[in-house]
């Protein structure tokens, strides 16, 4: 057997259909920060019930929304003095770190009585929750999203809730070829599926260019150019630039200019720029949180563009909402069936490789020696070997049935490897 | 259904194996769980042990045995390969191995006017289920095999027997080789053609088929990647801004040398055919021999991409460059 068996690590190809696990040590958008107040806001965040609140002095707060007492959940209760919440059901407060101030019908404090308090940083308009160990809960991890509250920028997004995978959204983003069959009446363009793309990667980031020279302006876009130009109504050179941070966050540079004035060798004053920018928060395996805005660098006292913007990208995204949600269900209904995956997949495979390596480095399996994926396969392989290979190559049998499982293992991560054997 | 399916590992015992041609083993498998009757075009998945070290392979169904509960393989012993034949090659009665359930990738339409079934040497492993299903249907279908010698052809009496007239024999060295505008000018109008053989084959055949104007859906071909224009000879692969230089064995494809070196690099069919593992070519001394189906044709002659998975380099001489020498191929490449 291998340490690939345990449970924790028993799961799918990163590349294939039902992917769906996510990493608990990343900072997680939970809410927008004008929806967490003196108020209490229930959500979940990769299956993890959460209450929200602020304190008096401003300080957003993120408890596990279960009181230690009989799991109650905490939002039905009410907020206390100046930071404290109270459970509904049978009285005990808690303080912003989760310690219990107040127990009913006696006159001391349990010393177990406390409640997991998630580390919180509010920053980009968003309140950010960290789910995993909150030893490695740097604020400097926070991806960077100035473009909501920078002075050059202007714009306002919203929060979709999604019956899907995290992760089929980042794959939606990640590959924007999609925008011409999904959104042909707003952003779509036959150069969308035609164009060529880059992509790079670092460690925790993936990058996807695309630029369409000389093309005519898909409506959303020619609209946009002539706020800033009126009148104008020649070609454009359009771009798309997709930058992802691991785990979950994705800030596109998107925009025309008119055609030749030398945007893609960076001079933009000829155009319009707009930054997408998306950040998804898993709820569960199925579902997740999508919050979204779209911030511009174009007529930025002019909220009447503001708020066409926000909902023109808003009918927009309702568009991949309907399609990703058939899809999840699509997965769901196809159980044995994995995806094919594409030359335009090559950056939401990138996000998937980076994602799984987190959740690797999480669960502490060696992803170079046997890779985490390796599944019931692996198992049932290095049983199977230890029998049927009965002449070792010399370093016995046992290591040889390892090393076949480390084989199917490798295998399922790199599914049809080897069929350059197949006697052709 | 051809979509992707979830694969399902499991055990199952070698039946017999016996020679059946040159070099070819047919090899008799029975899974300990039995699944569906491998569908015509379908293949297994193998565990199987090369150069100490586990890997899979792929070998397509020939038919099912005994009472539909066997799995019959036609395996050949290559010389080029990696080392996955030469383990089937190994293999004996009683032996236990990892198999997939059947995986369809290659499948068969029911309902043409007419086919055309065009086998190339081992690859007539992949149309004998085929050639059975069309038969028991009914259906209007030629079944055209080729070989460099008789000596070579697997399954040829059972396909004699079978097919009779409409089995097509063509053999280079009884003068009857493989004519590839007259074989796709035998395929009815609405009718299919289903090819597998060498890499060379099927390039002759699609070009063949384009410039009839045929229909694109109505070539189907299963590829491997495993044959190209040329033997396959060591080369020299670089990504310049990595600083990383390797050479790739004859026996070992670009993509695997270049992860053993260290290069993290995208994949995901390895099989010449989803595109994911395209590099940059910045520089090449020597001739790219392309193997994969994913660039068209014109982009295989402007060589500026390469999927690795498959694609690799020969010499200057080997790729016929005029006043070219025997030095070995060498690459410069960029990656994601």
């Amino acid at each position: 057997m291998t340490g690939s068996t345990s449970p924790a690590s028993i799961g799918r190809p990163t590349g294939h259909a039902s992917f769906r696990s996510f990493p608990l040590n990343a900072w997680y958008a939970a809410a927008w920060d004008h929806e967490v107040g003196r108020n209490l806001l229930a959500t979940t965040v990769a299956n993890r019930p959460i209450v929200l609140y602020r304190t008096t002095g401003g300080r957003p707060v993120a408890l596990a929304d279960a009181c230690w007492h009989r799991l109650a959940p905490l939002s039905m209760g009410k907020l206390r003095g100046d930071d404290e919440i109270m459970c509904g059901y049978h009285g005990i407060c808690y303080d912003p770190d989760g310690r219990a101030t107040f127990m009913p019908a006696q006159e001391t404090i349990n010393p177990s009585a406390s409640v997991h308090s998630f580390p919180v940083v509010e920053r980009h308009r968003y309140v950010w929750v960290w789910p995993g160990d909150p030893a490695l809960a740097d604020p400097a991890l926070v991806p960077d999203l100035y473009w909501n509250e920078h002075p050059d920028w202007a714009g306002d997004g919203k929060t979709i809730h999604v019956n899907c995978s995290y992760q089929l959204i980042v794959d939606n983003l990640m590959d924007l070829t999609h925008e011409q069959f999904v959104h042909g009446s707003s952003i779509g363009h036959d150069a969308l599926s035609e164009s060529e793309f880059t992509v790079t990667h670092t460690d925790r980031t993936v990058t996807v260019t695309k630029w369409m020279l000389g093309i005519e302006p898909p409506p959303f876009w020619k609209r946009n150019l002539q706020d800033r130009f009126p009148g104008y109504e020649g070609p454009v050179d359009r771009w798309q630039i997709i930058r992802y941070t691991a785990p979950s966050t994705i800030a596109i540079d998107v925009g025309v200019a008119k055609a030749g004035t030398g945007a893609p060798e960076g001079d933009r004053s000829q155009g319009v720029t707009g930054t997408v920018i998306n950040t998804m928060t898993p709820e569960t395996d199925n579902t997740c949180h999508y919050l979204w805005a779209f911030a511009r660098d174009w007529c930025l006292d002019k909220q009447v563009i503001t708020t066409r913007l926000r909902e023109g990208v808003s009918n927009v995204f309702f568009e991949d909402e309907l399609m990703l949600e058939a899809q999840q269900r699509g997965i769901e209904a196809n159980p044995d069936y994995d995806f094919y995956n594409l030359n335009i997949d090559a950056g939401s495979m990138w996000t998937r490789r980076i994602v799984q390596r987190m959740i690797d480095a999480e669960l502490g399996s060696d992803t170079g020696a046997v890779g985490a994926v390796a599944g019931h396969a692996a198992a049932a392989m290095a049983e199977v070997t230890a029998a049927a290979n009965a002449e070792p190559p010399g370093d016995g049998g046992a290591g040889q049935a390892a090393e076949v499982a480390s084989g199917v293992a490798r295998h399922r991560e790199q599914p049809t490897a080897g069929l350059m054997g197949r006697g052709l | 259904m051809a979509a992707t399916s979830a694969k399902r590992w499991g055990r199952a015992r070698v039946i017999d194996v016996c020679e059946v041609a040159q070099h070819v083993r047919r090899i008799v498998l029975e899974p300990e769980q039995p699944d569906v009757p491998a569908p015509p075009g379908s293949h297994i998945d193998i565990g199987v042990y090369v150069n100490g070290r586990a890997d899979v392979r792929s070998y397509s169904v020939v038919g099912m045995s005994g009472y539909g509960t066997e799995l019959v393989l036609g395996v050949q012993l290559a010389r080029q390969s990696r080392g996955g034949s030469a383990f089937m090659h190994g293999l004996r009665r009683g032996q236990e191995v990892s198999i997939t359930q059947p995986l369809q990738n290659f499948p068969l339409n029911y309902g043409r006017p007419g086919y055309v079934l065009a086998a190339g040497g081992i690859g007539v492993t992949a149309l004998v289920a085929m050639g059975r299903a069309l038969k028991t249907r009914g259906a209007d279908y030629r079944f055209v095999y080729g070989a460099r010698s008789r000596g070579l052809m697997a399954f040829l009496d059972e396909l004699v027997a079978e097919h009779g007239d409409r089995l097509d024999l063509r053999i280079d060295d009884e003068g009857g080789s493989l004519d590839v505008g007259e074989l796709v000018a035998g395929v009815p109008d609405g009718g299919e053609l289903y090819v597998c053989g060498p890499t060379p084959m099927l390039d002759a055949i699609k070009a063949a088929w384009a410039q009839a104007g045929r229909r694109p859906a109505d070539l189907r071909f299963e590829t491997f990647g495993s044959s190209g224009r040329f033997a396959p000879e060591a080369f020299t692969v670089r990504i310049p801004r990595l600083g990383l230089e390797t050479l790739v064995p004859h026996d070992v494809s670009m993509l695997e040398a270049l992860e053993a070196c260290g290069a993290d690099m995208m994949f995901d069919c390895r099989r010449g055919e989803c595109g994911l593992c395209e590099v940059k070519v910045l520089d090449v001394d020597g001739v790219i021999d392309h193997r994969d189906v994913f660039l068209s044709d014109e982009q295989h002659r402007v060589g500026d991409r390469l999927q690795c998975c498959v694609s690799r380099v020969v010499s200057a001489r080997t790729g016929g460059l005029a006043g070219g020498d025997g030095r070995p191929g060498v690459v410069s490449i960029d990656v994601p």
